[in-house]
């Protein structure tokens, strides 16, 4: 008796195994396309709506019908396209300025030693802590003080808040695992304080440089508190805000054709931009957190 | 001509003294290696040399002229770093060229150098690859290219071996000493491999918390150590100490230890002796009358072309025994340790070595 079932033990062992690995696998499976339809699917909607107008935006079909209507509409339109503008000059410049204030100062917090380094990383980070609306007040007065009220470069000096603590961090803990040797060999070789950034630390930085960048970009291309509020006329508003704020030919009518058509304009570049260099916005992340 | 002296050459960090007090002349085409326990300052002697770490005090000369204050690149001299430091984003030929990218001298006369010195490291196939496509030993050979195109008057080797494999640390231990033997340049080595030491050296320099404790051939730091330091950190396995007390007779000392340790040396010193030691090589397992001490077998080590026998001179003092592959010792049984007298090292309270004559055999 005892051995018989010893016997079915053994016997059975492997291939309930095997079962049990496969059920796990084929749940990993659709757990995964779960996430994905869950995160995919109201993108994909917004495209298929974005082609429909009228009483089409209630249809249940599924498949989209091409039609261009709502994206000439909006293209022609001088106040959406200056909104794109304006929105590129903001997202651009914050992007530039953050990344050299960070880069100079990752190489001071990376790099020198000096007093009250940690003190200065520590008030950077507290910064970023603090929820947007906990600022805005002080920054309005600020704004206002410095006359840019309803101007985009109050939106510039406002997400640089945010995107400046951001990128030192990244770009901190990255030029602190730049190898010592290699700044010494390059002292070997004669070279200066320049061009050991410039030939040497630049070029190694590239892909660190691009990733936070490009998260930077996209922090302020995407922000919507600070440019409803700090931006009062049209011809300065930034795209989140006019999207948020288009109308349809009535006050009863909702444009939904016409919003689902603006987000996707404006996102779809960022999300091309974001597959193109996913690879690096892992490594440039994660640097300081593993070696590689 | 690269001679190199440094003079009470001293360095700290904060209150942390790193080199205390050095003084060192090295003769041009010498080869010196540092060697040391980990922490003990070799690194950081290096790169005082190099000019990469500013002195703290002292004065450090290269090839006769005061260099203490001139900047790194300027010294006329050549660091291969442990890491090997190669910049990954440069090709093998303009990474061994950058240093000449500053000197003006023209895209055409770099390109030849770098050939050069390529085709003597038979690295010239390799010229546009990246570092990263490059086995270990291939980049070490880069590393050491870069510092060979310069043709500096002094080489700065810190630990260059280090992450190679074994195989390929003793190619290139000979490739460096070829590189040596070829250039007559003077060089400089840290490590802390004994046999990268006693092999490439002229002279050895025994470092221990930022203090020279010996200079000299690897003859004499094997066979005249100076202290007791010295005597444990040269020679693999390392020599066995054991404490004694020391008696004074009319002419001779008696000594007396665990193990039953009761030798008398004649020995006529100043200070009184408080240890002694023996190398595991001149030890052998013997019984009856040549047994000088005594203990427990623990356990025997077969290294294939010899074996080490440990064994347990008192309860927390192992004596390691470099013995015949043939014996028939079993493990736990009590072993007679026997040595010629002129293998004994004695030292005083301070680790000094007593006595020239002392453990002298060649």
């Amino acid at each position: 008796m005892t051995e018989a079932i010893a016997n079915t033990r053994t016997t059975r062992k492997p291939s309930r195994y095997r079962w049990r690995r496969r059920a796990r696998k084929t749940g990993m499976v659709a757990a995964g396309l779960l996430v994905l339809f869950y995160t995919l699917f109201p993108y994909y909607w917004a495209i298929v709506s974005s082609f429909r107008s009228g009483s089409q935006l209630f249809s249940s079909n599924l498949l989209p019908t091409i039609d261009f209507t709502h994206y000439r509409a909006l293209l022609a339109d001088p106040v959406f396209t200056r909104a794109i503008l304006n929105s590129l000059i903001v997202a651009g410049s914050t992007t530039l300025i953050s990344l050299v204030l960070a880069t100079a100062a990752a190489y001071a917090l990376g790099r020198l030693n000096f007093l009250g380094k940690r003190a200065v990383l520590l008030t950077i980070l507290v910064v970023s802590i603090f929820p947007q609306i906990a600022v805005m007040p002080g920054m309005f007065e600020l704004v206002r003080w410095l006359g840019l009220y309803n101007r985009i470069g109050s939106l510039i000096l406002a997400y640089l808040i945010f995107t400046v603590p951001f990128t030192v961090w990244v770009l901190t803990s990255f030029v602190r695992e730049f190898p010592r040797e290699l700044e010494e060999a390059a002292i070997m070789d004669g070279c200066s304080h320049w061009r050991i950034l410039t030939r040497i630390l630049l070029p190694l930085m590239g892909p660190a440089l691009a990733s936070t960048g490009l998260l930077a970009f996209i922090l302020a291309w995407n922000e919507f508190l600070f440019a409803l509020t700090f931006i009062l006329s049209d011809e300065n508003r930034t795209v989140p805000v006019a999207i948020g704020l288009i109308s349809g030919s009535s006050r009863y009518e909702y444009p939904f054709g016409p919003i689902m058509a603006a987000s996707v304009i404006v996102t779809l570049p960022l999300l091309v931009l974001v597959l193109i260099f996913q690879r690096r916005i892992v490594s440039g992340l994660t640097a300081g957190a593993i070696k590689g | 001509m690269g001679s190199v002296s440094l003079h009470g050459v001293s360095k700290s960090f904060g209150k942390l003294d790193i080199i205390r007090n050095v003084d060192l002349d090295i003769a041009d085409g010498e080869f010196v290696v540092f060697v040391g326990p980990s922490g003990c300052g070799k690194s950081t002697l290096l790169r005082l040399i190099a000019g990469l770490v500013p002195a703290t005090a002292g004065e450090i000369a290269i090839d006769g002229e005061d260099m203490t204050e001139v900047p790194a690149s300027e010294r006329g001299i050549a660091f291969v770093f442990q890491s090997y430091a190669l910049y990954p984003h440069m090709n093998i030929a303009r990474n061994i060229g950058f240093a000449l990218e500053t000197t003006g001298i023209g895209r055409a006369a770099i390109r030849t150098k770098v050939e050069q010195v390529a085709s003597m490291l038979k690295i010239d196939h390799l010229l546009d690859r990246l570092p990263r496509q490059l086995s270990g030993g291939q980049r070490q050979r880069v590393a050491i290219g870069r510092a060979l195109v310069r043709h500096p008057k002094v080489f700065l080797f810190d630990e260059p071996l280090s992450n190679l494999d074994t195989d390929l640390r003793s190619e290139m231990r000979v490739e460096i000493a070829r590189l040596h033997e070829e250039l007559g340049t003077t060089m400089i080595y840290v490590t802390h491999d004994q046999v990268e030491a006693m092999t490439l050296a002229d002279r050895i320099v025994v470092l221990n918390e930022g203090r020279i404790e010996q200079i000299g051939s690897p003859r004499e730091l094997y066979r005249q150590p100076a202290n007791r330091f010295v005597a444990g950190f040269i020679g693999a396995p390392r020599m066995n100490f054991a404490p004694v007390t020391a008696t004074a007779r009319s002419e001779t000392v008696r000594l007396t230890g665990p193990g039953g340790l009761d030798l008398g040396v004649a020995g006529n010193w100043s200070a009184t002796a408080a240890s002694i030691g023996v190398r595991p090589e001149a030890l052998s397992l013997a019984t009856g009358e040549t047994a000088k001490a005594s203990g427990e077998l623990l356990r025997v080590e077969d290294l294939g072309h010899e074996h080490l026998a440990y064994v347990s001179i008192a309860d927390d003092l192992v004596w390691t025994a470099r013995v015949e592959p043939n014996h028939e010792t079993q493990r736990g049984a009590r072993v007679g340790l026997g040595w010629p007298d002129d293998a004994l090292f004695v030292f005083d309270g301070e680790g000094r070595r007593l006595g020239a004559q002392a453990g002298m055999r060649g």
